[in-house]
């Protein structure tokens, strides 16, 4: 395949997955609008006043890029690996693996789509917030950067989690088991210097914390974590699932008997 | 003349140990109609699975017009097409869409592919469906989807397994028109199938799988010819009181019914004339005849018995 061909067959990729998740929006979109709105009531105008600032913030715009963060993080991950393992599922995979579509752009395909749901889900849940703070956008750069490559890096985890499902439970156990506690515990809610070292010595250790902090900094200033160390993390990790992902999808785990 | 598909030594081993393929050497030339027969769990789909990079091989060859399916995967992918034995596509996308999309992965533009697609679907009656889910569409419009979708690249070697099982016989037929007419285009095809009357009708040659090997591969009309006996079923005007006397053993009749005989003869010492004259003789009236078994298929029985032995 040349570069034109290459490029058209990523893009057939990448319109395969946005119409998918857009057929559906009542499934994909709607929910995560409607759950977040209710974080912003309950913990922003309800709770949040008794709690009062927060690093020099109103606690409602303090968790706000956590939030948006939290949703990014869910959405992009929940887009390759329900996507993913439903090829698995229905055979259709075989469209892509017959075809002489190389394994990188298949991957950067789904990858991408993971990224479109993310964003899309995450602008939606932005314009939300604007009916409860205002949106202060202190590094614009920094925050696009940090909830793309952040979207990257959870696709990447989804699509390993797919390759490996061999049912349905299996796409919902790291969600549910790994993934939402990580995000609760990688400081949407607080800030870790709330915590004793001990625990924020623990908490350095969870990959979450570092996108969390570095998407707060690009909207409000003020991080837990210097931005160069969650520039850092996000890279390493997007470097070690993207690799092991090729590895495993030219190898053909779970997609090739 | 080019070979379409080159396959040495090929073996497969399971995870769990179970041997598909022991070692199969096959070759199908350019323009080709081969038939690919076997019992169920012989190996056929395993070998299609190989070529068309859907299972990894444990050893072997593949060529594909030339193109080594280990160093030039995508020159030799870009030479097939898949129909495959079960229903693979995303049953909510629009038809459409499924044929499309797998242009793309070809590196088809979107436009160019739409066209085509287009003329595929009208060529195999489904473009009145083309908007709707493909979970809408019946059992032989799913079958003739999946041969429009492994169409949109035109390929040089498309490669059904089993495209007509579950269709109806007036569908059937106008599949096997429409793979016919693409053969005369120059079109390679393999054809797996557990209709041996469908085999016989459409392929010049043949492979037989059994247990992981090949145990034939040869002409249609030479394996054919090595069928020595030929049995026919007469219908008759009137009925027999009695069993005609025949003069040799290299014919025999059994009378079904009073009105249905059975003629069995040796091909090399009779003509179907000469069963005839015969009848004729004996003012026998036929009204219908027909063939007792299908030809290949008593081959075929004959063959995979003779492996077990």
């Amino acid at each position: 395949m040349n570069t034109q061909q290459k490029w058209i067959a990523y893009y057939t990729i990448l319109i395969k997955e946005i119409l998918r998740f857009t057929r559906i929006w009542k499934q994909t979109i709607l929910p995560p609008v409607i759950t977040t709105s209710l974080y912003f009531v309950i913990f922003g105008n309800l709770i949040g006043p008794q709690i009062g600032n927060m690093d020099g913030h109103r606690y409602i715009d303090f968790i706000m890029p956590g939030l948006i963060m939290m949703t990014v993080i869910t959405n992009a991950y929940a887009n390759v690996v329900a996507s993913f393992y439903g090829s698995k599922f229905q055979g259709n995979i075989a469209e892509m693996l017959v075809s002489p579509t190389p394994n990188w752009i298949i991957l950067a395909g789904f990858v991408s789509g993971g990224v479109a749901r993310g964003m899309t889900v995450g602008v939606a849940v932005t314009v939300v917030s604007l009916f409860f703070t205002h949106l202060q956008m202190q590094h614009f750069w920094v925050m696009v950067t940090i909830v793309i490559l952040t979207a990257v890096l959870f696709s990447l985890a989804g699509l390993i989690n797919a390759v490996y499902a061999k049912s349905f439970d299996d796409i919902n156990i790291i969600p549910t088991f790994v993934l939402t506690p990580l995000t609760y515990l990688g400081g949407v809610f607080y800030s870790i210097a709330m915590l004793s070292p001990l625990w924020q010595k623990v908490s350095l250790l969870n990959p979450v914390l570092y996108m969390v902090n570095g998407f707060r900094y690009g909207i409000l200033g003020v991080s837990d974590i210097p931005l160069w160390v969650s520039y850092g993390v996000i890279m390493a990790f997007i470097l070690m699932l993207g690799g092991y992902s090729m590895y495993l999808l030219n190898k053909g785990t779970g997609i090739r008997s | 003349m080019t070979t379409a598909l080159d396959i040495q030594g090929l073996r497969k081993t399971y995870h769990n140990g179970f041997t598909a393929l022991k070692g199969i050497d096959l070759q199908v030339e350019q323009g080709d109609f081969f038939a690919l027969l076997g019992a169920n769990g012989a190996g056929k789909s395993t070998t299609i699975g190989i070529v068309s990079s859907l299972v990894n091989k444990t050893a072997g060859k593949v060529n594909i017009f030339g193109y080594d399916l280990d160093t030039q995967r995508e020159q030799a992918k870009a030479q097939i097409g898949l129909v495959p034995q079960e229903f693979n596509f995303n049953m909510f996308e629009p038809v459409v869409e499924i044929v499309v999309n797998q242009g793309g992965y070809y590196g088809i533009p979107r436009q160019e592919a739409f066209v085509r697609a287009e003329t595929l679907l009208k060529q195999l009656g489904l473009w009145e469906k083309a908007r709707e889910q493909a979970r809408n569409l019946s059992g032989g419009m799913k079958r003739r989807l999946m041969i429009a979708r492994s169409l949109i690249h035109q390929p040089r070697l498309l490669i059904l397994d089993e495209p007509t099982a579950g269709v109806d016989i007036e569908i059937r037929r106008s599949m096997w028109e429409f793979l016919r007419k693409l053969n005369a285009e120059g079109t390679t095809i393999i054809l797996t199938t557990h209709y041996l009357e469908e085999a016989e009708s459409l392929c010049r040659n043949i492979g037989i799988i059994d247990k992981g090997e090949l145990i034939e591969n040869t002409g249609m009309k030479q394996l054919l010819n090595r069928l020595d006996t030929e049995s026919y079923v007469f219908d008759l005007a009137s009925p027999l009181e009695h069993l005609p006397a025949t003069s040799s053993n290299l014919c025999h009749c059994t009378l079904l019914d009073p009105t249905t005989l059975e003629v069995a003869f040796h091909k090399e010492h009779y003509s179907l004339n000469q069963v005839f004259s015969f009848l004729n003789q004996q003012s026998i009236t036929v009204q219908s005849m027909r063939n007792k078994t299908n030809r290949l298929e008593q081959l075929f029985l004959e063959l995979v018995e003779g492996n077990k032995a």
